[in-house]
């Protein structure tokens, strides 16, 4: 199959970017879609010319390295999947196919494709973590958790942390990323004495990093590659009004 | 001789001794003392944690743009650990000789107990951390089983456990990057270690970024950067995954131990095309309820290679489930580097399936019928997902479609029982060093060894050397040893990139895939090692004439970034395939077709129960080798049986 690309090149945060058009002939709808990428760039590279930059790691869907806005949406058109988890057979022979960086406020581009989102790193070391030292813990079945809650931080902690959830927002809100952490922790007895103090210090870090607020328009849930729900959010809400309006000292 | 440093006394309580008399060091020095952490998977994320909770100034770097990305976060599985919550007789001896026999009995019987004897903290340690595992209704851990093992001593979280262990010990890192103890080096590569009068000082770091070359001091440098599967170009490995840093310690007088010591893993997705760039893995844990066939005659199999014949329409009886058949008291969960083996022999006896000829069944109707589709859905959902996304295909009605493919290399950097390299203060933990797997790594234990390097080894052993430096002060960057290495940094960046040849980094990478894998994969030969040796000698060459590098150094460049890597798999290969030639032995995952018996490894005790360690002698010399005997004082050497 042939297609026609449309590519965001942009050399570094400072320049300005374009769309440049290439075309890539004789792709096999098996192949995926970075392998297609791939072949553009071994083209690029034996022209003499600079390939596309773009993020990627473990090719499999769960690094979460991989980003790019393909056709007007995070991660492309299949549900449910990450860049790297494309087939060219998603796509239809002849179809041009526009390529962007995730766009945001808090994610700037390096280059070409690839954005910095070390942001999301700086809202977990305010907060998205349990307080274990190495070497303290207690039996692994001293605490029982009951499997749906078990299951339900489990749901949560899929998150790859790719950033999805911000591109997809028309505000740019980390709120599915943040709430999906807080979640996670919430969930669990081992993360409920440091509850408050988590959600209050990741939502604060989240807003200092640039992100806006939540649009409630469930975009983020829509293209969330692990399908992490919106209902992590009211829960997220929930935990920080109650950290809000209880002092960190108040008995719990 | 090398000198494992393995402490006296019996194996139960060598660890115990060992602890109860190293060096400390106290509160105040570790304050004074920095150590460069290099690589955030499982080991060298636990390690930045444990060693910034002790208070030492901890400096960590990684490639990918957060320490969240390294590759530890792939794996599907599950990790061992002792605990025996399931009542089945299991025991740290049990899993201790469960992982010495499975690796063929090349590994140190020191380091192997050790490691099954922390296995139950590490499960403790990720609980209290908040790693979901998964639970029984009466909300206590589950477990499931992994090959090579006839117990339950698997824990897991859904088909994700790498990634929750992963990000278990990334939380704990970026808690000590808030509290000021780690400081973070993401997008970040390590390009050469500096050495101060015969210690490691430092490193040489390229901000991927900017393209800037970076200088780092530590006391202590801790290598922690994986495997080197992708010499072989397609493995289950991430793209970015290289032997780099391990590769510049070797050739800065670390010994690399075992290098021919490659885990092909028997159940990956089949190679569908030559623009293929990476293979996928399917979890070792499906082989509890999948099992394994092909056709039992060629024109059934060849019926279905042309399209005349699906899966289905083969009848139970002209099916062979050859583990089952081969292996009865392990069966479909026998060991990794045997149900590879058998999986090419069938392959080899034109019985294979798939457009390619070069895949086998596996098959879940028989768990689907017995279980119901809801069970096998909830055990493994995220994985039969994954197949279809890549396969098209549906697995809960036709059978998933298998090959063996590059996965782990137990081989790696030669490391003493502190983890401490041939290099005074240069340490390799995780997949990085060489110790615990011997010639073939059970399943369900490159979590356990990477976390229990990190969380529970390195924290003492490098107390033993540190003790020694609390009056070596920072050493300032301008020395002229950081000036001469950086200077030999820039030179080979430099060199690639004035090449301005006709071929791109990844031509090269593929052709050295190719030779690797035809000569030193699945099956070696003597006479086929001696060819790879001169084809790879040849393609060296011809890479440093003719490799085109785009871009330039001082920006960023992922042309450039690859050639680097792929520049130092070439001189591994080479590496790789002498130490292949020398081990006239079959044993784990190194088959050489001269020794088998009845189609099973044949290892040599008499001659080779030794560690091949080797010393770099220039590129274009014959490297050295050095022998670390293996000495087993509790365990008696057998033919390993799966039967």
């Amino acid at each position: 199959m042939n297609v026609k690309l449309r590519i965001w090149r942009q050399r570094n945060a400072q320049e300005q970017g374009k769309f440049v058009d290439y075309a890539v002939n004789d792709a096999n709808p098996n192949m995926s879609f970075l392998e297609m990428i791939d072949v553009l760039n071994e083209s690029l590279v034996n022209k003499g010319e600079e390939p596309v930059a773009f993020d990627h790691d473990c090719r499999e869907g769960i690094c979460g390295m991989c980003s790019m806005y393909i056709n007007g949406r995070a991660h492309g058109p299949q549900k449910l999947s990450t860049t790297c988890q494309l087939y060219m057979r998603n796509f239809s022979d002849g179809e041009t196919i526009t390529i962007e960086p995730f766009r945001a406020k808090g994610f700037p581009v390096i280059r070409d494709l690839v954005v910095d989102r070390s942001a999301f790193d700086r809202i977990i070391a305010a907060g998205g973590f349990i307080s274990a030292s190495t070497g303290q813990a207690q039996d692994a079945n001293a605490i029982p958790i009951s499997k749906t809650n078990a299951d339900l931080a489990m749901d949560a902690a899929a998150c790859i942390g790719c950033g999805a959830c911000v591109a997809a927002c028309k505000n740019a809100s980390a709120m599915l990323f943040v709430s999906a952490k807080v979640s996670h922790l919430a969930l669990l007895p081992q993360g409920d004495p440091e509850r408050r103090k988590r959600a209050l210090a990741m939502v604060a870090q989240m807003d200092a990093e640039g992100f806006g607020s939540c649009t409630n328009t469930y975009a983020c849930e829509a293209e969330c590659p692990k399908g992490i729900s919106v209902a992590n959010i009211a829960r997220l809400n929930r935990e920080y009004l109650n950290a809000a309006i209880v002092s960190e000292e108040m008995p719990k | 001789m090398l000198d494992s440093k393995i402490p006296a006394g019996p194996l139960s309580e060598k660890w115990t001794t060992y602890k109860n008399t190293v060096k400390l060091v106290n509160p105040s020095n570790k304050r004074k003392l920095e150590i460069i952490i290099v690589g955030t998977g499982l080991a060298g994320a636990s390690a930045a944690a444990t060693l910034g909770e002790l208070g030492y100034k901890v400096k960590v770097f990684c490639f990918q743009d957060s320490p969240r990305r390294a590759h530890s976060i792939a794996a599907q599985g599950g990790i061992n650990a002792a605990k025996n919550y399931k009542n089945d007789g299991d025991s740290t001896y049990r899993l201790f000789y469960d992982t010495i026999k499975g690796g063929d009995f090349r590994a140190r019987e020191g380091n192997v107990y050790r490691l099954a004897e922390v296995s139950a903290n590490i499960i403790d340690q990720c609980v209290a951390q908040g790693v979901p595992f998964a639970r029984e209704y009466g909300g206590l851990l589950d477990n499931r089983s992994f090959g090579g093992a006839q117990v339950s001593r698997t824990f897991y979280a859904r088909g994700q456990t790498g990634q929750q262990l992963l990000i278990g010990a990334y939380q704990g890192l970026e808690r000590q990057v808030g509290l000021g103890n780690v400081q973070e080096f993401s997008r970040h590569e390590m390009l050469d270690i500096v050495t101060i009068d015969g210690k490691a000082r430092g490193i040489i770091a390229r901000n991927l970024v900017t393209g800037e070359l970076e200088r780092h001091f530590g006391h202590a440098v801790l290598l922690c950067t994986g495997g080197y599967g992708n010499v072989f170009y397609l493995s289950t490995n991430a793209m970015g995954s290289n032997v780099t840093a391990a590769w510049k310690a070797y050739k800065r007088g670390a010994f690399f131990g075992n290098p021919c010591y490659t885990q092909i893993h028997p159940t990956c997705i089949p190679v569908s095309g030559d623009y293929q760039s990476k293979l996928t893995l399917m979890s070792e844990s499906l082989r509890n309820d999948g099992r394994v066939w092909v056709p039992k005659s060629r024109e059934d199999a060849k019926a279905i290679r042309e399209g005349r014949k699906k899966p289905t329409d083969i009848a139970e009886e002209d099916r062979d489930y050859y583990l089952e058949r081969k292996y009865p008291s392990y069966g479909n969960l026998a060991p990794r580097d045997i149900s590879s083996r058998a999986a090419k022999e069938a392959c080899d006896d034109q019985r294979g399936v798939g457009e390619s000829g070069l895949a086998v069944y596996l098959d879940f109707s028989a768990a689907i019928n017995r279980l119901g589709k809801h069970v096998i859905e909830e055990r493994y959902g995220n994985l039969f997902d994954m197949y279809a996304h890549i396969t098209a295909e549906n697995p809960y009605e036709v059978p998933m479609r298998i090959y063996p493919a590059v996965h782990y290399t137990m081989g790696g950097l030669w490391v003493d029982y502190e983890l401490m390299t041939t290099v005074p203060g240069l340490y390799a933990l995780g997949e990085c060093n060489f110790s615990d797997h011997g010639a073939n790594r059970l399943g369900a234990s490159a979590l356990m060894q990477g976390l229990a390097d990190g969380y529970f080894v390195i924290p003492y052993t490098i107390g033993s050397y540190l003790a020694g430096e609390i009056f070596t002060k920072a050493i300032p960057t301008d020395h002229p040893a950081f000036e001469e290495t950086e200077k030999h940094v820039r030179e080979s960046l430099d060199k690639l990139l004035s090449i301005q040849g006709t071929k791109s980094v990844d031509h090269y990478h593929k052709e050295l895939g190719k030779i690797m894998w035809d000569y030193c994969g699945m099956a070696r030969t003597a006479e086929g090692l001696k060819q790879a040796r001169e084809m790879v000698k040849k393609l060296r060459a011809e890479f440093w004439q003719n490799v085109r590098v785009t871009g330039k150094a001082n920006e960023f460049n992922q042309d450039l970034e690859k050639a680097m890597r792929v520049a130092d798999f070439i001189e591994l290969g080479e590496l790789m395939i002498v130490d292949a030639y020398e081990r006239n032995e079959s044993c784990g995952g190194h088959f050489r077709t001269e020794f088998q018996e009845e189609g099973e490894a044949k290892r040599n005790d008499d001659e080779y129960a030794y560690v091949a360690a080797w010393e770099f002698r220039g590129v274009d010399n014959d490297p050295a080798m050095h022998k670390e005997e293996l000495k087993y004082e509790t365990v008696k050497l057998a033919t390993r049986s799966y039967k």
